[in-house]
């Protein structure tokens, strides 16, 4: 190349960030906020609210929980039968037997009334044990993803090896050593659980930590603090809600599994797995309603559990959330 | 400006990464930047080119303590940054600030970035709470954005708007010092040119200092006088961006002109 081309050329290049700026200087560039309401942004929990308002079947999903848990609560205003108080003479009356509307089971015990009671504990046994790991494995999570110590690093590798353990395995053998009972079902759930929280908790964290608006942060002289619960900890709480909120259904599955095999929640108690597992002994003498009504009501529970999930996922992502 | 009245003058700044395996019992180590030693004056554009790691936003880093060098030293205004003490360094972050390259995630999307570019105002104790939305506003009105703006969330902007409010949150603190870390590249041209123009202007209107962080030529061309190429964490050519374009020292210079000439050259031919 010869200099006079280089020149020539040079003098071209400094023309690539091309002309002086236009005298309406935002005109070439859309501006697609611009559009919206002129006035000030309505607070993000009204629009997280507007979001999960328009997903109908989130919505759905939270008033059959809410009929669910308002009928555990006030399963005595609903029934005046005794879940525990069985009328031998009538038993495995069918559904729709006058005064007992979804009949009666193997020993004579209206099975609306277990239902309801039998909500409190298998609601109790979804909600709790994931409500109890949720702080323990947001801290676990941020300290192991954000400080990268030697300590977090363990915590980790220690969490993994249980991974190995399928779940259901895993809290059958947990509840097995701790033998049976609410406290204990409780416990071997939220241990089976935590491997889980932590790793979605580890996972946000790390990805969240990796990007500029943490710098950013720190340049505009955040202390670490700051960092940490103010501008790390939201964005990691958000999956973390998620995933808690599906998990409570597979959780509330696991619990009547458990039940159902004999090392959860132990009859007469009323649960839904006990219920599901009497219902079980009668199912090949032609008696079908004792065991489905109870399967159905852990699967239409789980099943409003994930869509509530997946409503909240959307509901709290800025980006589905327009004014 | 007196030539040498430097207000960053780096010396043989050198960063190490060492990468430990699994059970931390071998380690390996990469040489993100060697032995560079440079200075920025007052109220210059001072340009760091180099193609994808080569270091040269690793230098930016080091050079607002985000990244801890590991060894060299770095003088800004005549002070050794790591042997500032608390007050000293809360000062110098206060004084030197940053425009990011992915305007994308340079800002938090749970909240309005109107209270993050607030947040250095009110971290650094130059405005009351009261102030601080008039002071914003003030700063969003400066760079061609407006008031509605302040309550939005950051994915509600386009590119170009999302880099003009980096900028705003970068003159929040009313820094000396800005480093650009690519502050175009994900912008398509026409509103490079109002980006690079409106950086112009405000280092006119502040006396500020600024280091621009790019793989592009033509940039460095239209906003520096002084330059320095980066290549595999050495620097192997400095000076002014003039000698550099008419007489490239290295083959790495000579590539990267190559590469903005191109179009010309084959409109040329």
């Amino acid at each position: 190349m010869s200099a006079e081309i280089i020149a020539n050329q040079t003098q071209q290049a400094t023309q690539v960030p091309p002309a002086p700026k236009p005298p309406g200087e935002l005109s070439g560039e859309p501006a697609p906020a611009a559009a919206a309401s002129p006035a000030r942004q309505p607070s993000r929990k009204r629009l997280a609210l507007r979001a999960f308002a328009r997903d109908k079947a989130a919505v759905v999903a939270l008033v059959v929980l809410l009929l669910a848990v308002g009928g555990a609560i006030l399963a005595p205003l609903l029934t005046s039968y005794d879940p525990y108080a069985g009328d031998s003479s009538r038993r495995l009356a069918p559904l729709f037997t006058p005064g007992h509307w979804l009949g009666l089971d193997g020993q004579g015990r209206d099975i609306w009334s277990r239902l309801l009671y039998g909500g409190r504990y298998s609601l109790t046994v979804a909600f709790v044990p994931v409500l109890c790991v949720f702080p323990i494995a947001l801290a676990l999570g941020l300290f192991a993803g954000a400080t990268k110590s030697r300590l977090g690093g363990i915590a980790m590798r220690v969490l993994d090896a249980v991974f190995a353990f399928p779940i259901v395995l895993l809290a059958l053998a947990l509840a097995a050593v701790f033998g049976g009972g609410l406290g204990n079902v409780m416990m071997a759930i939220g241990i089976t659980l935590l491997p889980y929280m932590t790793r979605v908790a580890y996972n946000a964290t790390v990805q969240e930590i990796g990007k500029e608006y943490i710098e950013a942060a720190r340049v505009a002289g955040a202390t670490n603090a700051q960092l940490l619960f103010k501008q790390l900890m939201p964005n990691v709480v958000s999956p973390l809600v998620v995933y808690a909120t599906s998990t409570m259904g597979l959780m509330i599955v696991t619990a009547s599994g458990l039940s159902f095999l004999g090392v959860g929640i132990t009859p007469p108690t009323p649960d839904w797995g006990v219920m599901t597992s009497d219902g079980s002994q009668v199912l090949l003498e032609g008696y079908a309603h004792v065991a489905t009504i109870p399967g159905f009501a852990v699967l239409v529970v789980a099943l409003a559990f994930n869509l509530l999930g997946d409503g909240i996922r959307d509901a709290l992502d800025p980006h589905k959330q327009t004014s | 400006m007196h030539p040498y009245d430097a207000l960053i003058r780096v010396e043989n700044l050198r960063k190490e990464y060492t990468v430990k395996s699994m059970f931390g019992t071998s380690a390996k180590s990469f040489v993100a930047v060697e032995d560079a030693s440079f200075h920025i004056s007052r109220g210059e554009t001072w340009g760091l080119i180099g193609e994808s790691g080569s270091g040269k936003t690793t230098i930016g880093r080091m050079l607002l303590s985000l990244v801890e060098p590991t060894s060299g030293t770095i003088l800004f205004d005549g002070n050794d940054i790591s042997k500032l003490d608390r007050s000293y360094q809360r000062q110098m972050r206060r004084r030197t600030q940053m425009v990011f390259q992915d305007s994308g995630s340079a800002f938090n999307p749970r909240r309005p970035v109107g209270e993050q570019i607030a947040f250095g105002l009110l971290q650094y104790d130059l405005c009351t709470r009261r102030e601080a939305r008039g002071k914003v506003l003030d700063l969003l009105d400066r760079v061609g954005l407006a008031d509605m703006h302040y309550d939005r969330y950051a994915h509600e902007f386009s590119g170009g708007q999302k880099q003009r409010l980096g900028i705003a949150r970068a003159l929040a603190s009313r820094p000396d010092f800005i480093v650009l870390d690519e502050p175009t590249a994900a912008l398509d041209v026409s509103v490079q040119a109002q980006i690079l123009n409106l950086l112009k202007d405000l280092q006119q209107e502040r006396h500020l200092t600024l280091m621009l962080i790019t793989h592009n030529l033509a940039l460095v061309e239209f906003m520096c006088d002084r330059a320095a190429v980066l290549n595999h964490g050495v620097l192997v050519e400095a000076g002014s961006v003039d000698d550099m374009f008419q007489a490239p020292q290295s083959d790495l210079t000579r590539k990267l002109l190559d590469a903005v000439l191109e179009p010309e050259i084959s409109a040329a031919a």
